[in-house]
């Protein structure tokens, strides 16, 4: 059942949000083991919070928009008393005394998390095959990767374990792992989602989005979490956006561009989708024209220098003093060394030696420098797209689910998998994956509609063409 | 840019408070190395004159009023700690650096 | 100082400013708190955590720079990195190459004028205890850290490098905490820390360029930085030429020894790999915001001190240390209010840095109106100087109107019935002298108000004393 139609039956009090919980429970316990999609399963809590959705529907309280219905939260998200780890052995047991804003707005709107999901360690990779606690298996055919960052919030919604999640998008993490798990995936507007509570990778690319199994659910949870943050001072300063009042707008009129660069060396049947999406499009109604971007091609070179910069300063403060995990020795220096050796992955290491050496003294200006510059090139190169179109068209991933192993031996070509997603990071833009068609083996395929800071209406909205004529 | 070394490495490394083996010195500075060529395409560009980009949206002067708000319970803050004393945060002895 | 050189140097000032709260989150700001119990997921750096900037502390950060003379520009924050347990995310949030203020100037009483290269703003650290035999870091088995003081905010001012000697490095502390207080963004308290001084020292013999400097740290009070700052360039002096060279360092000040000792060499210096804060935003005051901070700052003390000398003639090294004393606990209105009664402006200046600065909180109960009365009655006469004195006392402790104390004093009485007599009983009393007075040997006089002081334990006129000597010597 779709949220929107589980949160409908709940708030007429025809399905009870313990009974949607217990439906979710269920789908976890079945298949959990085998996909190791939840790290924690907040079963005491999650029963609270349903049972509080009950009262207020038996008592003709509001319940909220997302009444009873169960999400699943990515486990960089800090959620009070409940352990967070980032999927990293730095963090282990480490329970937030506090809990994230938009968790907060889910249960505010009568939404019941039921757990933290499986990622990346601290959301580096495209496979969450880094993660400290073993890899997640996509639903679809536990032999591949679900993608990632957020592997585990997209098998999780996937696998029917929950009909929303919630992930984070820093290069693609939501994108790539939705297209991937054959299911919707928004990475909003930087700044329109409050990142307060979610552990930060990068700070300046990093936002919260949503995993539904529709548009307009992904819609409706992206309204419930946007709008301002006081606690965030990178937060937009205006309400959520009304998302789900445009979803059948549709897209006569529009102008839509298909990028080369964002299928440039994508898998035949990935293009064939894209063509086949750039088709229905048109067919209702919108003016598609091929458009080239050379500057997207810089992006993966300018994402691989910031994001592992910033990575560098925001990952310092795991050194076994305040929390999370120490491995002692009898000096401070060694204290911190061993517990961060001891406590990071390799490929945490690899983006923190990376961010430190592009921000160290004499190598600044040649790598970080320039790689801020590139990124106004970037937004300039998408701002004079978008005076030309009014959504951009391109695949969200090179290929389709990918098979364990394929890439770990060679972080470049792991990297290579973000290569669609990255520059709308960079930009702090919109943009929305939506499964259109299968490809290899007959996995999902997901195609990528882009568009600039606050288009989630617009983008939402194409979105639901392509979800009708898939 | 000339080929990262393992030097260059093992000091980042330093830097960073990682400790890494021989062999995964040779193994990093083998990776880190591509993914730098990889950005090699950056150097080749003439970007004299752009600005650099470090807020994707510019925002300004956004700031809180001076008012107090809660702290946290100190008994909870420090049984989240690895080593707690007297009411503080418990490191081993500290060698070097300030006083 | 040896004869032939010349010492350069620069100070860096921290200040913690006197907010509610700390700089990017709600704990309070509060010296002194149990250890732990100020401090939330942001201070303490916990994941997830986000910076929001204290609209009060960029008010006081503009303030001190407007008194400071300085530029008030669009600014951006940095992450200075390096690992420090004191230090929650193991980065600084601190001002880099745009800090709010640049470019002022300090004039100090001396008349010298010393350049201030910026005044930034930036996060404290926590505070370490050293468990062991010593108390300090060296020898410690393990070191406790409090978190209060992290996130505290601070506004670093850094002089250019135009001071010239430890006397002179003393005075510029001492303006500069005088004009902190001022501003009211700093409570200019060395001995709790919340002011910190930091003095780089170079040698050179004048006209060469600059030397190589060395960074003195822990000097906790006034007199530690101008013993230090002897010290060091006497150190370095001696080491020049004995042939020698001085190396580029951070040196520790010990105040019981009275010598500096290498901390730490400035090639091991971190690279603290600076770059843009992504969690905060510019900041970038308009005129609205940055006028409405400007007039709300009360005078300077450069200003007040020029107002207060302008009423003295030719001022004595007394009087210009009375008026320090009179700045430093914001006692102007009273010589201000005499001098434009029409008083003696020494007189006030003598009675406000004397009676009124040495009774506690005592200005909050005597009025400008009743200071004044006093020093007018003194001035005609109907009270001697130890009366005055003695009505101020009064007046400090109780509040009121100088005519009351006097009518409960009865010091009228003596002024006006009871001298004469005593002038006569004196006079009888001491023939020889009384003659030789009479005779012309006026220093005599002085004899005669001592005798009548004594009788009248101190509570005569002289003034009265000597028109009545005189009335009877005819």
């Amino acid at each position: 059942m779709s949220a929107i139609d589980l949160a409908a039956s709940v708030r007429r009090g025809e399905v009870t949000a313990t009974d949607a919980l217990a439906t979710a429970l269920r789908a976890i316990d079945a298949r959990n083991d085998e996909l190791n999609v939840f790290l924690h399963v907040d079963r005491d809590g999650a029963e609270a919070r349903a049972r509080a959705v009950d009262d207020a529907v038996a008592s003709g309280r509001d319940p909220g928009p997302l009444a009873g219905v169960p999400v699943a939260l990515k486990d960089n998200l800090c959620t009070r008393g409940v352990p967070t780890t980032a999927s990293s052995r730095i963090l282990e047991g480490w329970r937030p005394p506090y809990t994230a804003t938009v968790v907060e707005r889910l249960v505010a709107a009568g939404a019941v998390p039921v757990g933290k999901t499986n990622l990346d360690e601290f959301a580096m990779g495209s496979s969450t095959e880094t993660s400290a606690f073993g890899p997640t298996r996509n639903p679809l055919d536990p032999e591949r990767v679900p993608g990632g960052s957020s592997g585990g919030s997209a098998a999780a919604v996937a696998a029917g374990m929950a009909p929303l999640a919630l992930g984070s998008d820093t290069g693609g993490s939501i994108r790539q792992p939705a297209a991937l798990c054959g299911i919707v995936g928004v990475k909003p507007t930087y700044g329109l989602v409050s990142r307060y509570g979610l552990i930060a990778f990068a700070s300046s690319l990093d936002q919260i989005g949503p995993f539904a199994t529709s548009v307009a659910d992904a819609a409706l949870c992206l309204e419930v979490i946007a709008g301002h943050d006081p606690r965030d001072t990178t937060s937009l300063p205006e309400p959520a956006p009304a998302l789900v009042d445009h979803l059948d707008d549709g897209v006569a009129g529009r102008r839509v561009g298909l990028v080369s660069e964002l299928v440039e060396g994508a898998d035949a049947d990935v293009v064939a989708q894209v063509e086949r999406a750039a088709a229905a499009l048109e067919a209702a109604g919108a003016q598609v024209v091929r458009l080239s971007i050379p500057e997207l091609r810089l992006g993966l070179s300018a994402y691989y220098l910031i994001a592992p910069a910033e990575a560098s300063s925001n990952l310092a403060r795991y050194d076994g003093v305040r929390y999370g995990r120490r491995v002692a020795a009898d000096e401070l220096g060694a204290m911190n060394e061993a517990t961060r050796t001891l406590g990071f992955g390799d490929e945490v290491k690899r983006r923190i030696m990376l961010g430190t050496y592009a921000l160290s003294a004499g190598y600044y200006d040649a790598y970080y420098g320039q790689a801020l510059k590139v990124r106004t090139r970037m937004i300039e190169a998408f701002r004079r797209a978008y005076e030309q179109v009014d959504v951009l068209l391109g695949a969200t991933a090179p290929s389709v689910a990918f098979r364990f192993g394929e890439k770990t031996a060679n972080p470049l070509a792991m990297y290579l998998s973000d290569v669609f997603t990255i520059p709308t990071n960079l930009a702090g833009e919109a943009a929305v994956s939506v499964p259109f068609g299968t490809g290899e083996a007959g996995l999902p395929i997901g195609v990528q509609l882009l568009g600039p800071g606050r288009s989630e209406a617009r983008l939402l909205a194409a979105a639901r063409v392509l979800e009708v004529a898939s | 840019m000339s080929r990262l070394s393992r030097d260059e490495v093992a000091h980042v490394a330093h830097l960073a408070r990682l400790r890494l083996s021989d062999e995964e010195l040779t193994t990093f500075t083998e990776q880190l190395g591509q993914v730098l060529e990889h950005a090699a395409d950056l150097q080749s560009l003439d970007l004299t004159g752009v600005p650099p980009t470090a807020h994707p949206f510019e925002l300004r002067n956004v700031v809180r009023p001076d008012v107090v708000g809660e702290s946290l319970d100190p008994a909870e803050v420090l049984d989240a700690a690895p080593d707690a004393e007297d009411g503080r945060f418990a490191v081993p002895r500290i060698l070097g650096e300030d006083l | 100082m040896k004869s032939g050189w010349e010492m350069v140097v620069g100070l860096e000032v921290h200040t913690e400013l006197r907010t509610a709260t700390k700089l990017f989150c709600s704990c309070a700001n509060e010296f002194g708190a149990a250890p732990n119990t100020h401090v939330c997921p942001v201070c303490l750096g916990l994941p997830g955590s986000l910076p929001v900037l204290n609209e009060r502390a960029v008010e006081m950060a503009m303030s001190i720079g407007f008194a400071l003379r300085c530029t008030i520009a669009p600014s951006t924050f940095h992450r200075k990195n390096y690992f420090y347990p004191d230090m929650p995310k193991n980065f600084q949030i601190s001002q880099y190459d745009l800090p709010i203020n640049s470019s002022g100037y300090l004039d100090l009483p001396d008349g010298s004028h010393v350049g201030i290269e910026r005044a930034h703003m930036e996060e404290d650290t926590g505070k370490s205890t050293h468990l062991g035999a010593s108390g300090r870091l060296h020898g410690a088995e393990r070191s406790l850290v409090d978190y209060n003081r992290a996130g505290v905010p601070l506004v670093e001012i850094v002089s250019a490098p135009d001071i010239r000697s430890a006397a002179q490095a003393r005075l510029y502390v001492a303006e500069l905490r005088r004009v902190l207080i001022a501003t009211g963004a700093s409570d200019g308290r060395m001995e709790e820390g919340s002011l910190r001084v930091d003095a780089n020292v170079s040698v050179r013999r004048p006209g060469a360029p600059f030397g190589t400097r060395c960074e003195i740290k822990n000097l906790n009070s006034l007199r530690s930085l101008q013993r230090a700052i002897d010290y060091e360039a006497d150190r370095q002096i001696e080491l020049i030429e004995d042939g020698g060279t001085v190396r580029q360092e951070t040196r520790h000040w010990d105040e019981s020894t009275g010598v500096t000792s290498t901390m730490r060499v400035k090639e091991e210096a971190e690279d603290y790999r600076y770059f843009r804060e992504p969690d905060l935003v510019d900041l970038a005051p308009d005129a609205a915001w940055r006028d409405r901070v400007a007039a709300a700052l009360p005078p300077m003390p450069g200003v007040r001190r020029t107002a207060l000398l302008q009423h003295l003639v030719d001022p004595t090294d007394a009087q210009r240390e009375a008026v320090e004393v009179v700045l430093d606990l914001d006692l102007d209105r009273y010589v201000h209010g005499a001098a434009e009664a029409g008083l003696d402006a020494a007189t006030a200046l003598a009675r406000t840095a004397n009676e009124v600065a040495g009774a506690e909180d005592g200005a909050d109960r005597l009025s400008v109106e009743a200071f004044i009365g006093t020093l007018r009655l003194e001035a005609s006469g109907q009270l001697s100087a130890t009366q005055a004195k003695t009505v101020l006392a009064d007046l400090l402790a109780e509040g009121g109107a100088p005519e009351e104390v006097v009518a409960r004093r009865g010091f009228t009485q003596l002024a006006s019935d009871a001298l004469d007599g005593i002038v006569d009983e004196v006079i009888a009393a001491n023939a020889d002298e009384w003659s030789r007075y009479r005779d012309g040997d006026d220093k005599l006089a002085q004899f005669f108000i001592g005798q009548v002081m004594a009788r009248t334990r101190g509570q005569a006129n002289g003034k009265a004393v000597v028109e009545i000597l005189r009335s009877r010597r005819g």
